[in-house]
Parts: structure tokens; sequence; C-alpha cells
């Protein structure tokens, strides 16, 4: 072990993860990141964390019930081993955080309390306040410092990663990355490299995420050489608060906690809300879902909302669209125990007392459920091995990827609170696996320098040409203006395919168009101007993926919504003939899956991404229709379960593995 | 129309002129520069940067490299954007530009930290303000991170007082604002290898008061069950040199806090413990 190294990219929830268990576990860690590693992007998670728990027990949860949960909200599109073993840590992850001095909040008998979040019907969510994520990055990182102290960690703030060092044999030795301040490039030795860098909201301009979710280090591990998977898969969340430069998160913890979401029945009724007579109004999340009202998935809230405002013409604002979030009905000392930080950014930032007025939101670009294509190796109960070094192995030997910007655990469509839970789960769970890596190869720095300089060559160039390119006329800040409106408008709620087309034409002009870009900034010392433009460059593989991959999909799976493409909903009164269509929409349900049912992988060629489709790992849960007790949809409901039924019943069929482990 | 007695609705100016504090690198001199940017509503100072950054221009019209700024979430939560707007340090994504102009419609003042070295324009070094977490050891000291089942029991009352220490952002704020809190500033000298100027640093810093943070997040961990396991090593940093005894109790931390942390029930705290700690270690020698 003397003598291994560790790098890890990215210091939010995953990355402090994963720094601290090697840490503990005798390893040397580099953790480098673009930020103090306590500003990181999970600072504004605000929710909570997801896990059975004593309570949720006795009402008939178990960890098998929240895998299921999970692999339902994301519409079937994840592998299941991972997610299962994901779902059983979560108890002892959540254990751990209140152990590291997480300030949850607290029953009055002192325990930790609990909420409920969309997609369950439990009580699952552990929460501190409104800013769960804050609180549990701060608890990694105070352990983090303390081995930083203890000599084991060294932080490298304030640096961008530039690319994986790759050997002769394909195999990630290394990376090489750039000090933001003194902009001097250098190569990292390292037994393995993590890239555990977040997601890529900025593609899209706005969105709910920190200006420094570019998605550039995926992407230039993209470039280098490793698979994407499902990078189509963006969540946009049902409420934000529109703003100019940043659309900021309104928690669906505010849903959790009893708030609920209406617009007045009449259009354009100009009434103070709370003037608004109840049977006025439209509660609509309520009226369609009886069953989970204003808790369904995020997917399902995000095109209802968008629905009422485009389709319906019931948005609140005439100037800018928008559905109201009320609490009002919730007593001021509740909301302030529980939702208090994020009210106060409602009330700075509109200037509006969210627990005197009904809050106006609507969706924005929030999270990414694809990212890179990780590995993982199964345990014979159907989750993952631990202490394999296939776990959360990119397709090169020795990266690995961690956290929002692996494509893991989430498929089609994340549910809320689970985010932190996979950040924290994948971080803790990679390390051993990395340990038993290094026991079997040469140390990264006893390899030739060759390799090393020759990384950092590549680089320099990069720069330089950069700085040195004095006759193109494109500005930086303007083309990333564009490629969001261009991403914005084709590829979040609803997708067409016309739109999708014109949408990669122009993005790939775009990207080409980059190459001219003319910097404003061309020296030498903390030179904001040309690492934001190598991030804009290096955004554009990744939105051609979301492109492409958006684009070979034509069916509607969790937040992929193709309305050329979706099943009709029944339409006959007749009760036998309703029964009729609803086979009819099995049947195609079926045939769908036997199409679509697949992972996307995109691989990049060196102008453009290459798309295939890779088979899912459904050994644990046979897929089923997503319908949430969609008011309508009974019948469909009724045909699944005896078709299931009669499945179970025939002795060739596939048996399910039990729950246990 | 305006009915008798109600105030005219507030003109909103098209144009916002910005003087930025600007400085090349550490060591060099400031100097102002003013720039001109369109207004658009429910601006920030963050969108009055960006537009400065993609037009890098003065407001006569002189090409200059963009200003540079720090800046992460974007809603106040994660202690970047520090920085002194029109006298007074704040987060500027939460320096809303239709206040800014409330208070003073001519021009808003962008400068950098005073008590921090300055990297660049608006960006500085705070590595200090993480250091001082170190000298109190701000964390749990647990076993390790194997499931060894939940933590200790906590009644409501002490997460309500824990949970608002708990959210500091460390912004620096209160560290600006204070009278004790005093900038230092090292040169790297010719030849000095990384290692050695980083040492040199963490010497002169553990010399400098320790900031209305740093003695904030020591009551935090004192008043948790097993932080308190090392309660003493925290009073030990404490009461030495930097320590509790160098704040004048000013109390302007408190004031500028933007997550209003209770700083001065924090020092008043600490206060109180340093005193019984002294006694306790005089008797006990």
């Amino acid at each position: 072990m003397m003598g291994n190294r560790v790098l890890v990219v990215g210091g939010g929830l995953a990355g402090l993860a994963a720094t601290m268990k090697l840490a503990e576990l005798g390893v040397s860690v580099d953790l480098l990141s673009l930020t103090p590693v306590k500003r990181s992007h999970s600072v504004c998670a605000q929710g909570g964390i997801n896990s059975v728990n004593d309570l949720t027990r006795q009402q008939g949860d178990d960890e098998w019930q929240h895998f299921d949960d999970t692999i339902y909200g994301g519409d079937f599109l994840q592998n299941q081993p991972p997610v299962k073993e994901m779902a059983y840590w979560a108890p002892k992850v959540i254990d751990l955080m209140d152990r590291l001095g997480v300030t949850f909040n607290r029953t009055p008998e002192g325990f930790i309390d609990r909420r409920r979040f969309g997609g369950t019907l439990y009580k699952r969510t552990a929460f501190a306040g409104a800013t769960t994520g804050q609180q549990l990055l701060y608890a990694l990182d105070e352990q983090v410092r303390r081995y930083e102290s203890e000599g084991l960690v060294k932080k490298y703030e304030f640096w961008d990663f530039l690319g994986p060092v790759l050997d002769d044999n394909g195999r990630c030795v290394g990376a090489v990355a750039q000090d933001m301040v003194s902009m001097q490039i250098r190569s990292f030795a390292a037994d393995a490299v993590i890239v555990a860098t977040g997601g890529n909201g900025l593609v899209f301009g706005r969105s709910t995420m920190s200006v420094f979710c570019t998605g550039s280090a995926a992407s230039r591990c993209f470039q280098a050489g490793a698979k994407l998977g499902n990078p189509e898969f963006i969540q946009v969340h049902p409420t934000a608060i529109p703003g100019a430069d940043k659309l900021r998160l309104m928690s669906e913890s505010a849903r959790g906690e009893g708030g609920r979401v209406w617009v007045p029945r009449k259009p354009n009724d100009s009434r103070y809300p709370k003037e608004i007579p109840q049977n006025e109004r439209y509660y609509f999340l309520e009226e369609r879902f009886p069953k989970y009202g204003n808790l369904v998935p995020r997917d399902i809230a995000t095109r209802e909302i968008f629905n009422i405002c485009v389709n319906e013409g019931l948005s609140v604002d005439p100037t800018r669209m928008s559905v109201y979030l009320d609490l009002t009905h919730i007593p001021r000392a509740e909301l302030d125990r529980k939702l208090g930080g994020i009210l106060e950014i409602y009330e700075k930032f509109q200037g509006v007392d969210p627990r005197e007025e009904p809050m106006k939101i609507f969706p924005a670009v929030h999270y990414s459920m694809g990212g890179l294509w990780v590995d993982y190796e199964a345990s014979s109960s159907g989750g993952l091995l631990p202490g394999s070094p296939q776990n959360q192995v990119t397709n090169i030997p020795g990266l690995y990827a961690l956290g929002e910007c692996d494509y893991q655990y989430h498929g089609a469509n994340r549910l809320g609170a689970n985010s932190l839970l996979s950040c924290i789960f994948s971080g803790l769970f990679v390390a051993p696996g990395i340990v038993n890596l290094m026991k079997n190869n040469k140390a990264a720095s006893d390899l030739p320098k060759s390799i090393f300089e020759k990384a950092v060559a590549v680089q320099e160039s990069r720069h330089k040409a950069l700085l040195a390119n004095q006759s193109g006329d494109e500005n930086p800040y303007l083309l990333h203006q564009e490629l969001g409106d261009t991403m914005t408008r084709a590829a979040t709620v609803v997708r067409d395919n016309a739109q999708l087309d014109e949408a990669y034409a122009k993005v790939l002009d775009l990207q080409a168009r980059s190459k001219k870009c003319s910097l404003s900034d061309t020296g030498s010392w903390t030179n904001q101007n040309v690492i934001f433009t190598k991030a804009v460059q290096d955004m554009f593989p990744v939105s051609l993926s979301i492109l492409r991959g958006a684009r070979m999909r034509d069916e509607s799976r969790g937040a992929h919504y193709k309305p050329a493409f979706s099943p009709p909903s029944l339409k006959s009164t007749d009760p036998a003939e309703r029964l009729r269509e609803a086979e009819a929409w099995c049947d195609d349900f079926e045939a769908n899956n036997k199409k679509f049912l697949n992972s996307t992988i995109c691989t990049w060629d060196g102008t453009e991404p290459v798309h295939s489709f890779e088979p899912i790992d459904t050994r644990l849960l046979a897929p089923r229709p997503r319908l949430y007790g969609l008011v309508g949809a009974e019948a469909i409901e009724q045909v699944w379960k005896e078709r299931s039924a009669s499945a179970k019943a025939k002795p060739e069929s596939k048996q399910l593995v039990s729950a246990g482990t | 129309m305006i009915a008798p007695g109600s105030e005219a609705p507030k003109r909103k100016p098209s144009k916002i002129n910005v003087r930025v504090l600007r400085q090349d690198g550490p060591g060099l001199p400031q100097y102002w520069e003013r720039h001109q940017v369109d207004y658009e509503p429910d601006m920030n100072v963050i969108s009055v940067l960006q537009k400065i950054a993609a037009q890098a221009k003065t407001s006569d019209g002189k090409k200059v490299s963009p200003v540079a700024w720090d800046c992460g979430c974007l809603e106040e939560v994660c202690g970047s954007c520090t920085m002194v707007i029109n006298g007074r340090v704040r987060q500027s994504c939460s320096a809303l530009v239709d206040r800014l102009v409330e208070d003073n419609p001519e021009e808003i003042e962008l400068q950098p930290m005073t008590k921090f070295p300055v990297l660049r324009d608006l960006m500085i070094d705070r590595s200090r303000l993480f250091h001082n977490l170190k000298r109190v050891k701000a964390w749990v000291p647990v076993d390790g991170s194997y499931d060894m089942g939940a933590g200790p029991r906590i009644s409501r009352a002490d997460q309500e007082q824990n949970y608002p220490l708990s959210q500091c952002m460390s912004c620096g704020c209160c560290l600006e604002a204070c009278p004790q809190f005093t900038k230092i500033e090292l040169q790297r000298q010719p030849g000095e290898t990384d290692e050695s100027y980083d040492l040199r640093k963490k010497e002169a810093y553990d010399q400098g008061f320790i900031g209305a943070h740093a003695i904030s997040q020591a009551m935090l961990f004192n008043a948790h069950p097993v932080g308190k396991n090392i309660a003493d090593e925290r009073m030990e940093a404490l009461t030495g040199t930097g320590g509790i005894a160098a704040c004048g109790n000013a109390q302007n931390c408190v004031a500028v806090c933007p997550k209003e942390i209770p700083l001065t029930t924090s020092i008043a705290r600490a206060g109180r413990a340093a005193t019984v700690y002294s006694f306790r270690k005089f008797f006990d020698r």
C-alpha cells in the first residue's frame, strides 16, 4: 500500500465520502476541486435524504420497498443491483451522518424526524431544516479536514481538471489539472482517479445548479474515451423560482410538509390569491392523482404544471408563466422549523413572505440522471459485491465516476431525496474496491515520466492556442447563452424529433464557432475568461449526446417525454370496450419495452457522439406500467395485474429473486 | 392618474453605473474602474458582473480584461461571493440591484474584502478562514465510518440551538467586520517551495485572531454529545494565542452575518467556558 495515491476530482458529497473512506483505509488522497470543497453544489440540496426507518418499517415499509419505489420512479431504466444495494445501505448511511453530527430535525422525543417525499407513500426522508445537503456536506467536509490535518488528504482547491492521463494500455494513471489562480498546468500521478464532479445543468444556460456545474470534467473524460449512459435524461424540477441569473430551487419538501399546488379555475383571474375561494381553485395534481396528490414523481408534476400553463392557459401571472405553491395554511412556527432555509431564499429574492402569500413557481432544469457509464459486479443476492474494483469504474480501467456525474442510480427519473443518498453511498462503497485494485497494480508514481509530460504538453498547447487566437470573433459568454436557449427549447419538458434535429444542427454549428473564440483576457494570472471558454467548448460533446440520445429514443419514459410516441389514454366509456383498449395499451407497453428498455450509450468520435443501446439488468423486478393511480387509468392497472398473475403462474417464467440479503 | 397621497412609481434607471476596485495580482496597486451595464428587472450584483465580463469594456469604451470574482450557488448557501458592496460586506448574489439603486441611484461600488489577500480584483484568498477551523478541531471525533448504529439521541431543544450555528457557510463577513481580525498577507520568497511557503503561512495564521466563525464552531462541537469528548483541546486553542481573549466585543460580527447566526452568544459562551477551563487547568497542575 505504501506509495499508493488516489486522485479525487470534485469535493461534493460523493467526492468527500470517497475521500473520507479512502483516508480511513489508509490511502493518501489528492482532492482537487474548482472551489473550496465546502462550497460545492451539494450545499444547494434542500429537502432531505431517504431511508426506510423504524417507524415506516412498522407501517409495512422495508428496504425492498424503497428499492421498488426507486426503480418504479425511474421507469425501470436502471440496472437493478446497484439500486438494490443503495436502498439496503440507506439506513446505515443516515446512522453514519447522524454520528458525524448532522443537525437532523428531531421529534419531541429526540428521534430523527422524517417527512414524505415524492414517489412514495412512506415518510422516509430525514432532513435538517431545508438545508439538508449543506448540513450533510459540512459533516463530511469536517471529517475530511480532520484527515487533512493528519496529513492523509491534500487539497487542491481552485483547480480545474483538464483530463485523465492514460498509459499505453489505456489505463488511467492520473490526470492533468490547472491551478485557476497561477494558471500552472501540471499532472497528478494516481493509482485510481475518481471523478465526482456533479451534473451539467449549465448546458441549459440557467438551471437550479451552481455556476461550477458545467459538466466539463465529465465531458473531458468522455472525449478521452469514457462512455456516457442515458445522457438524454435530464430532470426538470417542478418548482423553482425564476430569476435573471439563476432559477432557484424551491424544494419538494414544501409539498412534503403539506404545500399545495393550484391555479385559479378561471383563466386570467386577477384576484389576490387569498381572495379566491376554495371551490374556484384547481388543485390539479390532487384531482388527477388522488393517491399521491402533490407528491407524484417530479417528471409527472413538471409535465402537469407545464401543461396547465402552456396548453390550458391557466398561468397565474400573465407575463411570467407560473402556478401557486401554497403553504399559507400551515402554522408559521412549523414552517420556520422545517422549511426556514427555503422560505428565506424566496423572501430574500422575491421580496414576498411565502408564509403569508402563495409562492409563484415554474419548472427548471435541475439534475442529470445520465452521466458517465459505470460498471458493477453483482452479488449472489442481486446487490453489489462489496470490495469489487468493478463497482463504479468507467470503461477506462482506473477511472471511476460517482455521484450525479455517473448514470447508475436514477434511471429515467430521480426520486426526491435519493440523490444525497446515491452520492454518499457510492462514495463510501467505492473505496474498498479501489484499495483492492491497487493491491494488484504497479504504483503510478513509478511509471515513466514521459507519459505525464506528454499529457501536460497537450493541455499546454490547447491553453496557449486559446490565448493566442486574436483573429476569432466569437464571444464565449454569448455562445453559452445561445447554447442554453437551444437546449432549453429542444431538450427539456417536451421533445419533438423535428425540433431535436434542428437543435442538433445548431449545436454542431455552435461547436464549430466555439473554436474561434477570442478572449478578452489573455493574461497568465487568475484568468477566468480562458477557464470559462474551455468549459463552454467542452459543453458541446455533452449537449450533442443529450440531443442524440433524445432523438433516438422514440418513446416516453420518465423525464423523456415525446408526445408523438406516447400511448394514447383510454377513451371509451363502455366498460367492455375500455377493457379492450386497456389490453391494447398493455400490448403496446410490452412491445415498446422490447425496443426501448435499454440504456443509451454514447461514445465520442472527435466531432460527434456515436449512439448505441445496451440491455438493462432487470433481474429483480419486472417492468410494469408507471401510472401512480392516475384517474382514468384503472382499467390498465387491472389488465396488467391479471397479466402478471398469469405470468407468475407459468412454471417457465423467470422467478423473481426474493428480497433477502 | 396618481391618487392623492400615493407615491409616484419609482423610475427604474436604464443604465447601471458600477465602480470596481481592481487589482491585477498580489502585491500590485489597486485602482478604480467604471463600468456601465443595461438595467434589467430582478438583477443582482452577480448578473451585473456577468454582463461586465461579457462586454469587457469600461464605460469610456476602453477594452479591458473582465473583472475576476468568485461565486457559486447564487442563493446564499455556499459562501463564495462575499465582497464589499456600497461599503458593506455581504454576499453579492443576494445584493439586489433594485434595492441598491434605491439607496444610491448614482452607482454601485464593488470592492474586495480587505481582511484577506487579494488574488485578483474581487477574488480573495480565504484559506486562513478554513485553517482556523482546524485550530479548533471543528469536527466530531468519531471512531470511523463503519456502521455502528445510530448516533446519540438529541433533544429538539438542542437541535434548535445547534442548527443555526451549523449553517455557517464560511463566507467571512464576520471577519471582515471585526476590528481584531487583521489582514495577514505573506509574499512568496524567491525559490521557496510550496511546502515551506504553506508552512510559513500556517505559522503566521496561528498567531492571528481566530475569528467569530471558528469560536462559534468550537461551541457547536463542544455542545455535541460526542464532539465534547475533545472539548478541552478546543478550549486549549481558544485560550491560546489569537483565541477568545483577542475578541474586543465590538459585536460587528453578529450584525453582518448573512445567516443571522448568534455569534455573540457563542462568543459569550466561549468566554465563560474559557474561564472555567483556565481555572481547572490551574488547579489541576
